[in-house]
């Protein structure tokens, strides 16, 4: 597999010192690898903190900014932060109104994040952590990790950020996180697999007519295995799939992300958007907002998700208020 | 007297390090089975900074600083849930060891706090299809043959191991990446419970080579 890399070992440092020289904007700290706002807020506020594994861009690095994240952390490929890392950041910008740590339900960054909360709390910065397990291709029960962390994750860093940037106090910006995560539901779908750097070769096969149904963002396969489909077809399916789950009914309006996997077209992930505009008219349910693009990549895969979450007037406000990072800007 | 000192455990610990870097490339083929594939390279990049932190560690003091030392560069250089979960256990083993010396049953002890870590931490049960049901069966193999001696045992133990890394394959995950898969991670071994067994592996080949003094 072709990759524009120097080495597979330096294929994190070299990408956040190019990411740095993008962004002059922004305090990139390669020795400790914490993508942070350029300058302290004036005042006191809560600082929105987040990170994953590398692989995912631009989650999350590419939404730090006034408006959204106070500082990022990014892991290895598909692998998470370590706990100094995320401690790191949470002292670059802890400005005495306390943290509050976004993290996708994956076993490892749950694991790092805890503690480095904490590493975080033996030294007086309060952090409060907000969860996101949007997907629902994994049953969510005692038997599983739990669902994962996706799509909704940039509703959540976004309304978070909102918040905090107003001043809401630390349990208020958590609990919205929470209800953020709570109102929304993704579902992916994979026409090839994505290929780690380190590893060299796709993570699975994937014959040419045949996807998978209900991937993740880390190359693991999917629930199941089906025939390729026509768009609309396989739109109504992952459509479905998360109304299935979701406590939407006729009139509501929902802000909807239509996600592509990092190996998909824009000219495809539009016609998506136009499939699952259609098929949720039918249902009565209105997009009020959309984003449509690469926002939780998996590499170089091809495929999507959708991201639907429920949305009253708070969120829609907190969602159009001012942001400006490397990945989302509007004024 | 049959124990393990400062230059044994020291040597498990590089036998370890260059079983995962032999390794590196099996463990990632388990892992992309069932999980993200980056298994092999985690550990590799968490070992290399395991021997590069023990040579700047002067004149350890015991058993257990050598360990905690190797499980504190593990939480701190890894990520991912085999960082902090390898790198607890260590941890708990180095903190039941703070002697010069530790006999078998010490030993076993210690070996046991490193599986309470682990399972503490992931909240995983045995048949969860993880790092838990390797070390289970090698920790019981080597409490039973403890009183052989510690080569013994530690070879008995990773025999152990490697049994439960088979017993592992028909399983279905509960826990970690491989349970998004559902009954698609049955018929695969776990890419964690493989890693066990090479770090029980790699303790009985350093108590077969290098016999204690004293």
């Amino acid at each position: 597999m072709k990759k524009l890399i120097n080495t597979p070992d330096t294929v994190l440092a070299d990408a956040l010192a190019g990411f740095a020289a993008a962004h002059p904007e922004l305090a990139v700290d390669l020795d400790n690898r914490v993508i942070a706002r350029g300058s302290r807020p004036a005042a006191p506020k809560v600082a929105v903190v987040s990170g994953g594994g590398s692989g995912h861009e631009p989650l999350h690095g590419g939404f730090v900014g006034p408006g959204m994240l106070d500082a990022a952390c990014p892991g290895e490929v598909f692998t998470s932060p370590v706990p100094d890392q995320l401690l790191a950041a949470a002292r670059a910008v802890h400005s005495g109104a306390g943290v509050v740590f976004v993290v996708k339900n994956y076993t490892g960054d749950v694991l790092n994040f805890g503690l480095a909360a904490e590493l975080a709390a033996e030294e007086g910065i309060e952090v409060r952590t907000v969860l996101v397990n949007d997907d629902v291709a994994v049953e969510d029960s005692t038997w599983t990790a739990g669902r994962r962390g996706t799509g909704a994750t940039v509703m959540v860093e976004k309304a978070v950020g909102a918040l905090a940037e107003r001043g809401a106090g630390l349990d208020e910006v958590a609990a919205l996180g929470a209800r953020v995560n709570a109102a929304s539901r993704s579902f992916a779908i994979a026409l090839t697999a994505a290929t780690v750097p380190a590893a060299g070769k796709p993570g699975f096969d994937l014959p040419e007519d045949e996807i998978e149904v209900g991937v993740g963002i880390h190359g693991e396969p999917g629930r199941r295995r089906e025939a390729l489909r026509p768009a609309r077809e396989l739109v109504a399916e992952v459509v479905d799939t998360v109304l299935a789950d979701h406590d939407l009914t006729a009139g509501d309006e929902v802000i909807a992300l239509v996600n592509g996997l990092g190996g998909t077209p824009l000219l495809e992930l539009y016609l998506v958007y136009g499939e699952v505009h259609a098929r949720l008219a039918e249902r009565g349910i209105r997009i009020a907002r959309n984003l449509v693009g690469n926002y939780v990549t998996s590499l170089d895969m091809a495929g999507f998700s959708l991201t639907l979450t429920k949305a009253g007037p708070e969120l829609l406000e907190l969602w159009d208020a001012p942001v400006a990072t490397a990945a989302l800007t509007w004024t | 007297m049959d124990v393990i000192d400062i230059p044994l455990v020291l040597a498990w610990v590089r036998e370890i390090a260059a079983a995962v870097e032999q390794q590196e490339a099996r463990l990632t083929e388990l892992d992309s089975a069932i999980g993200d594939g980056d298994h092999g390279s985690n550990l590799r990049r968490g070992f290399t900074a395991v021997l590069a932190a023990l040579d700047t560690l002067d004149e350890p003091a015991s058993v257990g600083a050598v360990l905690t030392r190797t499980g504190s560069t593990l939480i701190s250089k890894v990520g991912g849930a085999s960082g902090p979960l390898y790198g607890s256990a260590f941890r708990a083993m180095g903190a039941a060891l703070p002697g010069e010396t530790a006999d078998p049953a010490e030993f076993a002890a210690a070996l046991a706090a490193g599986l309470a870590a682990i399972r503490k931490l992931g909240a995983a049960e045995p048949g969860d299809k993880t790092v838990v049901d390797a070390w289970t069966p090698a920790l019981a193999a080597f409490e039973r043959t403890a009183d052989t001696g510690l080569a013994a045992a530690a070879g008995s133990a990773a025999e152990a191991a490697a049994q439960g890394v088979l017993d592992t394959v028909p399983l279905q995950a509960r826990k970690g990446r491989a349970s998004y898969l559902g009954p698609r991670s049955v018929g695969h071994p776990d890419p964690g419970a493989a890693s066990t067994e090479l770090i029980f592996r790699a303790l009985a080949t350093a108590l077969g080579r290098l016999k204690p003094s004293g």
